[in-house]
């Protein structure tokens, strides 16, 4: 009550300043008959209502009023002060401030400040329903007669307070908007770069333009465009969290700026320590066995969620979790909870041939172990992919590709600054060679498998959903649910691209709505081993390695090549010709060789290389035969 | 990677046999679910750079095809040939020898994190010993709830255990899973 009536006070002062002119100063003048205190202040808040800030009206105004009066009702003060304000035309800075400090007389005085009310002030010291003008004479009256002009004042002030308060929100919300946020204009910008960062600053600032953004068409700051706003509030989070300009532009595509703050506070605190039970050991085979143990240790821990049997979660510990007994024999690894997901979502069956393609440090890959039993076979790989492994040679593939890390700042707080545009494409160009890779050595025929899972711990689309996209057209596979029944789904269109519509199968998982790690997960189903007729790209990434095929001792190598060949011979023998003539285009723009050469080169090359492979595979099988013999 | 020649081949297999004694048979003949293949191999020892590993068929089959200087790994190591050429058996045989052991000690609780820092078992650690000891002996080292710890040479007689003080030692510290935090760099 008394602020909005204090408010509705300070907007009234506001906005008809000439009619209040002549109040203020003739309550000047009275005042100072009566307290020269008080009449200083108020001259100051009589000159000062025109122009200044409201807040300081109504400071001083309070003040001013306060030492008239010495009675301490407020609450129902304030309101009969309001009234009398209304009825007043003057109801700005005293009666506001009078209506705080709650005293009838201080309401009293407000009229009395607002308006010639000399009289009112020193009559009305108890008169709850005092006006200002008609009231001051009604007050001192107390006939019948004045009653009944009192109740008709009181009717008409009420009339005028609702008047005045609709202009008061209006107002209100202008000022209000003005007053909490402002964008700072250049020369305060080029102050706050001088000096180091004002920090509070910056964040009651934050905040001001996130509330604004959220309603923008009501809460906008005078004169500011929304893309304005935006700017501000990106370099103001770099600089309060400590984000490079790259960084922030790119989350600020991902998410609304109230989500955004919500992520970037996520980032700044650590997601809780997770640990997963190690079901092949006997001893502890269930997690509850182990979480027992641990208890007794002065662990404090609990289950991860429900959607896992072997995690759990890590409160706080009396011994270092890293370093206990059980941990040393191996019933459980420290593993985020994001990192389950993938390994999850790829669901080994036992005897299976997998491949794990960034498998350090091995947490994924004992995951792997420990859900396969000890079965099958689990070929671990770190750096460059060995091509020994050939294609079609594999039930499913692990790849958990090199990201920029975006998702796990909380854990790296050196991502924020170190990432730029170029580093993501050449992140996403790695992603992109791997997962074709990864696509080639699955089977598509085998039986329980064929299934490609590839995640990242980054939130950035171009690492993403592009790269998933990429291979839809490069390969013949699709994407199958991952088989997680959280988080979020995958974008299928984002500013301007528009990925395949099965995209929305993936899974995105941010930190600040799942409390772990940014992820993404996606599955694909290989559906046949034929390369797809795309090939001009596939010639693309093929030059590079057919360059090397001449120079290369290496069986294993040379067989992958002529399996490529073999595989696509029947398409390629069709396009052969416009193939050639592409990579005749292609060579003459790169290197300016002469594009026959070129092309007589590539015929000879296929056909050498169906020779050649079948060569091989005999030679390889000889040399099994003989290491057979040998063991 | 190769097949442990002659010498080799003695050499771990009396390593082990301090451990395992007869059980021996069992370790080299164990039969190996490991490998897609749906009926069980063998289990084999090999050689890679100075490290000996102790694999099933069917991964050694695969890896074969792995060039000498990418593999890093295969199975379970089991030790480690030193630059002057003897062998040592490493912490992480200790599953392989735990299963087998012949000769087994139990430590209190209390002395548990003594022997993970590398401290040698004294007679005042010590829960239970199974009998028939002889001083020399491989012993393997367990916690009061059968958890293997580690494992020693026995520095005297179960008899001679009895009469010690109980700061004398019984077991010599040869390994301990501590070591997988201590010397992660070497293993």
């Amino acid at each position: 009550m008394v602020l909005t009536r204090s408010k509705k006070r300070v907007a009234k002062s506001q906005t008809p300043p000439l009619k209040r002119a002549e109040k203020p100063q003739a309550l000047a003048l009275k005042r100072k008959a009566e307290k020269p205190q008080a009449l200083a202040l108020k001259k100051g808040g009589a000159k000062s209502q025109k122009t200044p800030p409201l807040k300081k009206q109504k400071k001083e105004v309070v003040v001013e009023e306060d030492p008239s009066e010495d009675d301490d009702e407020e609450v129902s003060d304030d309101a009969a002060a309001s009234t009398d304000v209304e009825s007043d035309d003057g109801e700005e800075e005293g009666l506001g401030s009078s209506g705080f400090f709650s005293d009838d007389d201080g309401e009293e005085n407000d009229d009395d400040g607002e308006e010639l009310l000399g009289d009112d002030f020193l009559e009305g010291s108890g008169d709850e329903e005092e006006h200002s003008d008609s009231g001051s004479g009604s007050d001192s009256d107390s006939d019948e007669g004045d009653i009944e002009k009192e109740s008709k004042l009181i009717d008409e002030e009420e009339a005028k307070e609702e008047e005045d308060a609709k202009a008061e929100l209006l107002d209100f919300n202008k000022e209000a908007g003005d007053d909490a946020f402002r964008l700072p204009t250049e020369e305060e910008l080029e102050e706050e770069a001088r000096g180091p960062p004002d920090l509070p600053l910056l964040q009651s600032r934050i905040k001001e333009i996130v509330r604004a953004l959220s309603n923008f068409s009501v809460l906008r700051p005078n004169g500011a465009s929304r893309k304005d706003c935006v700017e501000q509030l990106k370099s103001d989070i770099a600089s309060y969290y400590g984000y490079n300009s790259f960084l922030i532009g790119a989350l600020f595509e991902l998410f609304p700026p109230v989500e955004l703050m919500e992520l970037v506070e996520a980032f700044e605190k650590q997601r809780p320590t997770s640990i997963r039970t190690n079901t092949l050991k006997v001893n502890l085979t269930r997690r509850r066995d182990l979480a027992d143990v641990l208890l007794n240790r002065g662990v404090n821990l609990d289950p991860l969620s429900k959607w896992s049997k072997v995690g759990l979660v890590v409160y706080d510990s009396q011994v270092p979790i890293g370093a206990t007994p059980e941990y040393l024999s191996g019933f459980y690894m420290l593993q985020g909870a994001s990192s389950f997901l993938p390994v999850m979502a790829l669901a080994p069956q036992e005897n299976e041939r997998i491949v794990d393609v960034a498998a350090a440090p091995g947490g994924k890959t004992t995951y792997v172990a420990a859900l396969m039993k000890n079965t099958g076979l689990i070929f671990a790989n770190e750096m460059k992919l060995p091509k020994v492994l050939g294609e079609k040679s594999v039930d499913r593939v692990l790849l958990d590709a090199p990201c920029s890390g975006t998702g796990v700042i909380s854990k790296d707080e050196s991502v924020k600054v170190s990432k730029s545009l170029e580093e993501i494409k050449k992140f996403a160009h790695l992603q992109k060679q791997l997962l074709l890779a990864a696509i080639d050595m699955v089977d598509a025929t085998s039986k329980t498998g064929g299934f490609i899972v590839y995640s990242t711990c980054s939130l950035m689309v171009a690492e993403n959903e592009a790269v998933i996209d990429y291979a839809l057209k490069k390969r013949s596979v699709q994407l199958v649910k991952t088989g997680l029944d959280f988080g979020q789904d995958g974008f299928v269109r984002f500013r301007e691209h528009r990925f395949h519509p099965s995209l929305n199968k993936t899974k995105r998982f941010y930190p600040h709505v799942h409390n772990m790690d940014g992820f993404f997960v996606a599955k694909l189903k290989k559906m046949s081993n034929m390369k797809q007729a795309s090939e001009d790209d596939d010639e693309a990434l093929g030059t590079v390695d057919e360059a090397d095929v001449p120079s290369d001792d290496d069986e294993a190598e040379a067989m992958e090549e002529m399996e490529k060949p073999k595989k696509t011979k029947e398409s390629k023998e069709g396009l052969a010709k416009s193939k050639e003539s592409k990579k005749g285009k292609k060579s003459k723009s790169k290197k300016g060789e002469d594009p026959p050469k070129i092309k007589k080169q590539r015929k000879n090359r296929t056909e050498m290389r169906m020779e050649i492979s079948q060569a091989r595979e005999e030679k390889r099988k000889a040399m099994r035969e003989k290491s057979k013999e040998k063991q | 990677m190769r097949p442990l020649d002659e010498n080799e081949t003695t050499v771990v297999f009396e390593k082990i046999f301090k451990f395992v004694g007869n059980n021996l048979k069992n370790i080299v003949e164990n039969p190996s679910h490991e490998g897609p293949e749906p009926e069980a191999g063998r289990y084999c020892f090999r050689l890679q750079r100075n490290r000996v590993f102790y694999v099933s068929e069917s991964l050694v089959k695969r890896a074969t095809n792995i060039s000498r200087k990418n593999l890093v790994s295969l199975g379970t190591c089991i030790g480690k040939y030193t630059h002057a050429g003897s062998f040592h058996l490493t912490i992480m045989s200790l599953n392989l020898l735990a299963a087998n052991a012949k000769h087994k000690v139990w430590l209190k609780p209390t002395s548990e994190m003594s022997f993970l820092y590398g401290n040698h078992v004294l007679k005042g650690g010590l829960g239970r010993i199974t009998d028939s000891i002889v001083p020399g002996d491989g012993v393997v080292v367990f916690s009061m709830s059968d958890v293997p710890l580690g494992f020693g040479i026995a520095a005297k007689s179960t008899q001679d255990c009895r009469k010690l003080d109980p700061n004398g030692i019984v077991v010599l510290h040869q390994a301990d899973i501590g070591e997988y935090l201590r010397d992660e760099d070497e293993l």
